[in-house]
């Protein structure tokens, strides 16, 4: 990459390939392995609701950056690409896209392991590639095929990833914190030094389940973080019109909080790395991220009903989480435009490649709507007149028992071995 | 969904009047004047203004109705009657049920309305154990019969687990509240109506499908039909089918196709399903010998089997065949399988046909 374009300036390539390495090149190393530490400042300070701010001070290096950069421009490159399916009427039903808000979703995944729970609402998509998600499984799932992460049978706000600790992907708002406190409960018990996040937004803030959930955590002490990730509308709704205090961080009362540029990565990943050591020693904390969502709500939604477009091309302009990255690295020298033009090409072909992909993919087959109601399916014949019940292997129930292990029954009386 | 419009006598002021269970020939009981084509969401719109209109002290509330709302049956109150009557609430359905309650339990019509049928769980304990018992356990001191709450229910085709639930029968194991689910927008305005003035606190279920789907005649001025009234839409001799929502266009179809083979379907809309009009049911099945069910909400446990056991109490001698449920799967509402989930025409005409054939 580097040594491309100074072989081209230079007379004698030879005598140029001769001289060693760092008198030529201006000391810039391949982006993306070069750790030397790199000190950076976040956009704001943390406020602090009840504990002492973090530094704004980040240790980060390019390496990490180039991680940034291209994870964000990934998730911003297959949301867009998820509108234009959506449109296209090649993903139905609802879509809920998280295009500005990507910082979160990087920077929290840069200062936790796959051993921390991470437990979200619907806007799922970016949060489910950052915890390792490929592309074909998103837009498999999001067109509702077999090899979405989901086996087809979710959709878009359904994503899960159990390898990674991701516990996906709720539809109902706020439902996902007390599950999330639930999980924490689970890491301290067996002792696993690990956290949950359970993010919300600023409309299911407002749920009575959350705060009952954030009582039982500080009273047993759980490594709890709750994440509202404060894109100030609910819906259509404005935060102010919806809240009586919308300083979500504070909201905890007893709970320590922090308030964070959600549209800043590095702030996201030094907040979250407070919050997780915070948690592990003193129970939950409230992180409240400052971020801003480009598209409407869901696809149904234009998004420029409740908000002007001046506000929305001003975050764009001003806090764009992709163009703050892409100004870091250019300024610290660590890449060519040239070079990260190059990053977002390539980004633009594999997602490219992945639709394609899963366009191909068939849709799940038709037993799959009686699997996994159950740990062992109860189903109901869907066609023909006489509509005798089924388990899902196909025996009929009607001379046996009407359990779901009516097979197993089955089994023992017929002397078959027990299905495994 | 094609109704016939016959200018038929117009029922009293319809609350509580559950008399005069002739079997009714029209599909029709209120007078035709001024009718102008409007869809669902539209009628309940109308509902809604008339309601706010003739009692000052009711009150519409709940998630993003200042503005219309997400299907837009709360369009132009807050212009109209302002903020102060029209409002939004935060997200907590929890909170808005208790808080409607609460309104009504002063003497004001609240009229809260849930986004999502498949929203309501949270509130479910306050309608349950809040709403159905107040005016029981205060042996009539309190009541909150002014409360009316509103949900879209059902599916949509594309809705998914949580945009397509059929939540009514949960709701129908409740002594202390109706509930009531109409099929068009003449029966929505004025079942919606007398719910909003009926003296005791009612779920009313709307179809989101036929928001813009269904468009019909709507009479303009301020008119109720009778809850705990079930209406006879179409008039048959082999079979009854009872149903509601927008179930109820899908075996309208059915029973036109079995006509083709001979097979007379009289078709009833239960309209109220608690408290349930087990007379008309009953006397239709009198003259049939045959019933058949259809919701869309799961077969196991649905209101279906309600009905199917009050009318083999009340018929089993008449009964030529067993009582027929044509309904969702047990599975819980799919995404890409909603075709095969959902209780379609053939899937009913299938049923009729082994039920007549039984």
């Amino acid at each position: 990459m580097a040594l491309s374009h100074l072989a081209s300036s230079s007379p004698s390539r030879s005598a140029n390939l001769l001289k060693p390495l760092s008198s030529v090149i201006s000391l810039r190393r391949p982006i993306s392995t070069d750790t030397t530490p790199i000190t950076v400042e976040t956009s704001v300070p943390f406020t602090a609701h009840q504990c002492e701010a973090p530094s704004r001070t980040v240790q980060t290096n390019a390496k990490e950056l180039a991680t940034f950069f291209r994870d964000m421009v990934v998730m911003r490159r297959m949301e867009i690409a998820a509108d234009s399916l959506y449109k296209a009427k090649l993903i139905r039903g609802f879509c809920h896209l998280y295009d500005g808000q990507e910082a979160v979703a990087v920077g929290m995944e840069a200062a936790l392991t796959k051993k921390d729970c991470i437990i979200t609402s619907y806007r799922d998509h970016c949060t489910f590639v950052a915890r390792g998600g490929t592309l074909l499984e998103v837009f498999a799932e999001l067109m509702g095929r077999q090899a979405g992460c989901s086996k087809g049978k979710g959709g878009s706000m359904h994503f899960y990833k159990k390898d990674s600790n991701f516990y996906g992907g709720h539809g109902i708002v706020g439902a996902q914190v007390p599950l999330g406190c639930g999980l924490a409960f689970a890491q301290k018990y067996c002792k696993d030094e690990a956290v949950t996040f359970a993010l919300y937004g600023d409309g299911a803030a407002n749920q009575g389940q959350l705060f009952e959930a954030l009582n039982i955590s500080a009273l047993w002490d759980l490594p709890a973080i709750l994440v509202c990730e404060n894109n100030h509308y609910g819906m259509g709704t404005a935060e102010w019109r919806a809240a009586k205090s919308p300083a979500y961080y504070k909201r905890g009362d007893y709970a320590p909080g922090l308030k964070v540029d959600g549209m800043d990565a590095l702030a996201v990943k030094q907040a979250c790395a407070f919050a997780k050591e915070h948690a592990l020693k003193n129970g939950p904390i409230i992180l409240e991220m400052d971020t801003y969502r480009y598209h409407g709500h869901s696809m149904s939604d234009p998004g420029s009903t409740y908000r002007t477009r001046d506000e929305i091309t001003g975050v764009r302009q001003e806090r764009d989480p992709i163009e703050r990255i892409r100004k870091l690295i250019l300024s610290h020298d660590l890449s060519t435009d040239k070079e990260l033009k190059d990053i977002e090409k390539e980004v633009r072909k594999e997602v490219d490649d992945a639709i394609a992909q899963a366009k191909e993919n068939p849709v799940p087959e038709p037993s799959e709507l009686f699997s996994d109601v159950y740990a062992k399916g109860l189903g109901v014949e869907s066609f023909g007149a006489d509509r005798k019940e089924k388990n899902s292997h196909g025996r009929h129930l009607d001379n046996t028992r009407d359990d779901p292990s009516g097979e197993v029954i089955i089994g023992l009386c017929f002397h078959n071995p027990l299905p495994a | 969904m094609a109704l016939r419009n016959i200018i038929g006598k117009r029922i009293g002021n319809g609350i509580g009047l559950v008399g005069r269970r002739s079997l009714s020939t029209s599909t029709s009981d209120v007078e035709n004047r001024n009718a102008k084509s409007m869809n669902l969401y539209s009628a309940i719109n109308q509902a809604l203004h008339l309601a706010l209109e003739t009692d000052p002290r009711a009150f519409v509330f709940g998630e993003d109705v200042s503005f219309g709302g997400v299907f837009r049956c709360t369009t132009g109150l807050a212009d109209r009657f302002g903020k102060a009557r029209v409002f939004n609430t935060p997200l907590c359905e929890q909170g808005i049920v208790g808080f409607g309650i609460g309104l009504a339990a002063m003497g004001n019509r609240a009229i809260a309305e849930i986004q999502f049928a498949d929203y309501i769980y949270p509130a479910f304990d306050q309608i349950v154990n809040e709403a159905a018992k107040f005016r029981y356990r205060s042996g009539n001191q309190f009541n909150c019969g002014g409360l009316t709450i509103r949900a879209p229910y059902g599916a949509v085709g594309h809705g998914g687990h949580y945009h397509s639930q059929s939540p009514e029968a949960f709701f129908c194991h409740v002594p202390g509240i109706k509930v009531v689910i109409p099929r068009s927008p003449r029966q929505a305005k004025g079942l919606l109506l007398s719910c909003i003035r009926d003296p005791n606190p009612v779920v009313f279920f709307e179809p989101k499908w036929l928001y813009r789907l269904a468009v019909e005649e709507v009479p303009e001025h301020d008119y109720m039909l009778p809850l705990s009234k079930a209406e006879v839409i179409r008039q048959g001799s082999d079979i009854t089918l009872v149903g509601w929502g927008a179930q109820l266009s899908i075996m309208e179809q059915a029973c036109i196709e079995a006509e083709k083979d001979g097979i007379s379907c009289e078709l009833i809309d239960l309209k109220t399903l608690i408290p349930w009009d087990k007379e008309t049911v009953e006397a239709s099945v009198r003259k049939t010998g045959r019933v058949l069910i259809s919701h869309e909400a799961p077969v196991t446990g649905g209101f279906g089997a309600e009905i199917s056991a009050s009318i083999v109490e009340r018929c089993f001698l008449r009964l030529e065949a067993p009582v027929a449920r044509v309904c969702g799967l047990d599975t819980p509402f799919p995404l890409v399988f909603e075709p095969f989930y959902m209780p379609s025409k053939n899937k009913v005409l299938d049923a009729i046909k082994a039920t007549v054939n039984y």
